[in-house]
């Protein structure tokens, strides 16, 4: 049965109340210029993609032929071209569109706006307005299927406001992986992405969550994530952006709701051209025994600006403990990076809360140490770059990495 | 025999500070010589030029290493040519982990099973997967230096203040890996020339070396058998020395 029309209608009236609604952070965003309408049709495997689209897929971590996945969700513009679910995992896992989802489940009246608020600006409230679908996954109790499921959010065309909605919720006691890239597969195309994600992690369940954004010079990306996370659940997310944007403001939050909950954030960011990055994530550690992390590291080239925010939100009357850890190098003269780490304790008397925040060059010192064991000097600056932004990702198959690696160490030398 | 390492009249500054002062000194292939001095003499200032460092400008004088001329060339060519430093206090290196570094470094002709009994035999293996020298007690550090050197197998090696920050158990173990490096425990293994910095001349009752030197305000000042040096200084202190130029 469909979620039901009355719960619809509220959404919009929020929304509609939010349309003019500045976001805190981030440039204003004339959503007026990002109008234009394309529907694709479906396509029957990831081999009959452009070969364009195969290519900016690929770089973000998808598979296009589909091995080493549980399943796939490709989208591109305002269009859902391709779902499939793994053979192995019918019955344990289910993959389709979130507008999909709203037509056959009622039940989501509980998970959908239901995290992220919809009134919180503009732009979620552009999603909820002119939702263009996104995914909804969904592990049932106590499955683990061993592979990440894969989905690819691409805009192929100028002028497109992809604005989708993802839903992922983690049964009790299941555990699932998920690779997001989202791309462009024409490098000069104007536009936005709005993605709003709303992930549930049930108790004692687990979410892998890694995410890599590849965008261009004349991009905006406006992603609006909440994660909420019960008892015993565990919620890692891994954030990687190493390509020009225009700009980019998202600020996720992991509310650690329940009793033992944790959550990790690793982001890396490296800033080119005159990007604009603001980028941040937030943990609400609200239940006893949480842990929370979170580890950024960024490098700011050319004329980039890079804002690093952290926030550790302790509310809890009983223990918690989170780490926040923010380093940063500057490559220019003409860039910026600002390091906002914020503790906070909301009368959270055993909350163990600390940070970390650092920037500075790459050390001298450092290089001549690497050149004194007859390294040169351009391979010793990207292994100490490299090897400041690695995360050691699971599951992002090698040449990918390499070339993670080889875009870092590229820039890298051009840096001393 | 053809020098290994030959100084003539050598002159450095640090900015404005001259740290060197018209140094000469000559070693042997296979030879090791210490160096004795005062804090402040120029001890480490001589071995950081001879490495290369950048910040150590040569004013004046000439390094030949295995009869080539090296003063002009960088740190990573001299180190290609055969040299090779330990560090009194190397900086940490957060995103680079041992492992790393030893894969990079390693001679090719070492095999797995060699560079994985040396870092058993120098308790490293804990190590393998932190950054260098990230939260490496002083002995740690010591120790991560000579593998490094082991895998890396220069003909000549500097070593600054081995003992420094190491405690008396731990002195041992870093001599024993000392004599590892230069040869000294197998009579068949590849001798290697060796400058041994030292301040308190611990390292001298694990270590035989062959020569010693006593450096002070940037210039040698005189040489002998080290441990007759060792005891004068530790009679009389660099007093003696000084009023002996």
């Amino acid at each position: 049965m469909p979620i039901s029309t009355s719960y619809l209608s509220d959404i919009k009236v929020k929304a509609e109340k939010a349309k003019e609604k500045k976001a805190v952070f981030g440039p204003d965003i004339d959503l007026s210029r990002y109008t234009q309408h394309i529907e694709r049709g479906r396509i029957e495997s990831l081999e009959n993609l452009s070969q364009q689209a195969k290519e900016a897929a690929i770089m973000t971590g998808i598979n296009i032929k589909e091995e080493l996945r549980s399943g796939s969700y490709f989208q591109i513009d305002q269009s859902v071209v391709y779902e499939s679910l793994n053979k192995a995992y019918e019955g344990k896992l289910e993959i389709m569109s979130t507008t999909d989802a709203l037509n056959r489940y009622d039940w989501l009246e509980d998970y959908y706006w239901k995290a992220v608020p919809v009134d919180q600006d503009k732009y979620t409230a552009q999603a909820a307005l002119n939702m263009t679908h996104g995914y909804f996954i969904r592990v049932f109790p106590h499955q683990k299927p061993q592979y990440p499921v894969q989905s690819c959010l691409l805009v192929a065309e100028n002028y497109v406001s992809q604005n989708v909605h993802n839903i992922i919720i983690v049964e009790e006691g299941a555990e699932l992986q998920v690779i997001t890239g989202c791309t462009l597969s024409k490098s000069g195309a104007e536009g936005i992405h709005l993605g709003i994600s709303e992930f549930y992690v049930k108790k004692g369940g687990k979410l892998f969550f890694t995410m890599i954004h590849n965008w261009a010079d004349n991009f905006h990306v406006r992603p609006r994530t909440w994660a909420v996370i019960e008892d015993d659940g565990s919620f890692v997310s891994n954030y990687v952006l190493l390509k020009p944007v225009k700009s980019i403001q998202a600020f996720p939050v992991a509310y650690l709701k329940g009793d033992r909950a944790s959550a990790k954030f690793n982001t890396v960011v490296y800033g080119l051209k005159d990007s604009y990055i603001d980028l941040g994530s937030r943990i609400i550690l609200e239940g006893k025994d949480t842990r929370g992390e979170s580890i950024a590291r960024t490098i700011a080239a050319d004329e980039s600006v890079i804002y690093a925010r952290g926030d550790l939100v302790a509310k809890t009357r009983d223990y918690c403990l989170a780490h926040l850890d923010c380093r940063g190098i500057v490559f220019s003269n003409k860039a910026k990076i600002y390091a906002i780490p914020q503790l906070v304790s909301d009368g959270a008397l055993k909350a163990e809360l600390s940070h970390e925040a650092s920037i500075g060059p790459i050390a001298e010192e450092q290089v001549e140490y690497l050149m004194s064991r007859g390294i040169s000097k351009d391979d010793a600056v990207s292994a100490i770059t490299t090897g400041f932004l690695n995360l050691d990702i699971p599951f992002i198959p090698e040449f990918l990495d390499k070339n993670i690696k080889e875009v870092i160490a590229a820039t890298a030398k051009e840096a001393l | 025999m053809k020098n290994m390492l030959k100084v003539q009249d050598l002159w450095v500054s640090v900015g404005d500070r001259k740290v060197l002062k018209g140094v000469n000194f000559s070693m042997e292939y296979g030879e090791i010589h210490t160096l004795f001095g005062p804090n402040g003499a120029g001890k480490t200032s001589f071995m950081m030029t001879l490495m290369g460092f950048p910040k150590y400008r040569v004013e004046q004088g000439k390094i030949y290493f295995k009869g080539e001329d090296i003063t002009g060339k960088d740190v990573h060519e001299r180190a290609h040519l055969g040299l090779g430093i330990s560090f009194q206090r190397p900086p940490t290196v957060r995103g680079v982990t041992l492992k790393k570094m030893i894969e990079i470094i390693a001679d090719k002709e070492l095999i797995k099973e060699e560079i994985s009994e040396t870092v058993k035999k120098l308790n490293l293996s804990g190590h393998l997967d932190r950054g260098l020298n990230d939260g490496f007690s002083g002995g740690e550090m010591k120790r991560s230096e000579l593998l490094q050197l082991m895998v890396q197998r220069p003909d000549m090696v500097l070593i600054d203040e081995p003992e420094s920050g190491v405690d008396i158990e731990n002195i041992a173990l870093v001599g024993e890996a000392i004599n590892t490096l230069l040869g000294k425990d197998k009579v068949k293994d590849q001798k290697r020339g060796a400058i041994i910095i030292t301040h308190t001349g611990y390292i001298l009752d694990f270590v035989n070396t062959d020569k010693g030197y006593i450096i002070i305000d940037g210039n040698l000042v005189c040489g002998g058998n080290p441990r007759d040096i060792l005891s004068e200084i530790k009679k009389h202190g660099y007093r003696r020395c000084v009023e002996c130029r």
